[in-house]
């Protein structure tokens, strides 16, 4: 009776202790927004974090990207030319890249190369003290350390997902047209009149714009939320992998079904 | 406050990542061909428009001369009504004939214009009066097989 007692006591402790945790971590979202003001007036703070963010990401998303593309062209050769339209693989490349994968994997990457160093360095400068030092300095640490990474996140996400479609497209063609031999025009011309802008090429680019919101947000929460000991640092990288990854794909549901609901 | 290193890798990946999107917009979609400039719209009834989508093209002569903004579904005639978007380069006469076609066996539908020979051309706005509708292929297929009975009943 007494351990049954127990269990329920510590799952309902569990319970109340998420929906806390999910309580602060809105408040430190509008916290972040609001002293988000001199990681855009000291630009160099944002810059810096979208060097470390951005720019050291560029290796991993465009090699994935290419041979995300390379798969793609072989696999999608493979399955068109059973129906003999192999010209078709242009637009098979072009949408499953920057509707779904292009966002998708770009941003699952970017989560665990870049979110997981930015939890990493809050949660160690939050157990060196660092944080506390500079309160006691009357330095804002969220504005000076928190939001130019979640901006510095937001910047970079879109740029990586457009460069990450755009090579599986250019690894799709060198697949497609120089190593098979599929008819360069009719690739780029069905790829054309296959994808729309607007519908197809934006809404992409929406989507890659809300996961890197989504992932520089649970990044530096876990970071700043970390217990400061050497464990506790390395479970908030843990939790940022893993919350960042089933946050993408959760929302990436959510908005397809928003964007993409069959059209009649 | 000096120009660093630091700055010209950002101005780097931020200038790679705008070429990206760009070839995107440009090579991968469809906004420096397929966007129509200045549009006008005409509107076709139909009975039946079969396979046809919003968003499909309408062409004359095979060539791509516009797109389907609408579909709906007329209750007091129990018709289809289809709003193409019409490039406005391109005239069309008064007794222009809109029929929907099908692109291989198993492809997109699309609405075909075969021209007439009026000389009043179409306005924006105005409606298409002669329009074939779709072809369903299990019709046809049923009409094909009582054709066979009917003539198998008749040599007896």
């Amino acid at each position: 009776m007494a351990e049954s007692m127990s269990s329920i006591r510590k799952l309902g402790h569990a319970v109340v202790d998420r929906i806390w945790r999910l309580g602060f971590a809105a408040r430190f979202l509008v916290a972040v927004l609001r002293y988000s003001g001199p990681s855009f007036r000291r630009l160099p703070l944002t810059l810096r974090e979208i060097y470390f963010s951005g720019v050291l990401s560029l290796l991993i998303i465009m090699v994935s990207g290419l041979f995300v593309g390379l798969v793609l062209g072989l696999q999608g050769y493979e399955t068109l030319q059973r129906y003999g339209s192999t010209e078709a693989l242009g637009v098979l490349v072009a949408l499953s890249l920057t509707r779904e994968l292009g966002p998708v994997v770009a941003a699952l990457l970017f989560a665990s190369r870049a979110g997981s160093s930015v939890t990493a360095e809050i949660g160690l400068m939050k157990a060196t003290e660092q944080l506390k030092a500079m309160d006691i300095m009357a330095v804002n640490p969220i504005a000076r350390v928190v939001a130019p990474r979640f901006w510095g996140g937001v910047v970079s996400m879109p740029l990586l997902a457009a460069l990450f479609s755009a090579m599986g497209v250019f690894g799709g063609w060198l697949i497609g047209v120089v190593f098979i031999g599929v008819d360069d025009g009719a690739f780029w011309s069905q790829m054309q009149s296959g994808v729309d802008f607007r519908y197809d090429v934006w809404n992409g680019v929406i989507k890659s714009f809300v996961f890197g919101i989504a992932v520089s947000l649970i990044a530096v929460f876990e970071g700043y939320d970390s217990v400061p000991t050497a464990e506790g640092v390395s479970r908030a990288i843990t939790r940022t992998v893993v919350t960042s990854a089933l946050a993408i794909l959760a929302l990436d549901f959510v908005l397809t079904s928003f964007m993409f609901r069959g059209t009649s | 406050m000096n120009r660093t290193v630091l700055d010209l890798w950002v101005g780097i990946f931020v200038a790679i990542g705008i070429a990206a999107f760009l070839f995107l917009a440009l090579k991968v979609g469809n906004l420096s061909s397929g966007h129509l400039s200045e549009t006008y719209t005409l509107q076709a009834r139909f009975d039946n428009i079969g396979g046809l989508k919003v968003r499909g093209p309408v062409k004359s002569a095979g060539v791509r001369v516009g797109r389907i903004a609408d579909i709906r579904f007329d209750p007091a005639t129990y018709e289809a009504v289809v709003t193409m978007d019409i490039d406005g380069r391109y005239r069309f006469p008064r007794d222009t004939f809109a029929a929907i076609y099908t692109s291989g066996l198993l492809g997109e539908q699309f609405i075909g214009f075969d021209v007439g020979g009026d000389d009043r051309m179409l306005r924006a706005g105005d409606t298409v009066t002669k329009t074939q509708s779709a072809v369903v292929l299990e019709k046809l297929i049923s009409q094909f097989l009582f054709n066979k009975a009917a003539e198998g009943q008749g040599t007896k």
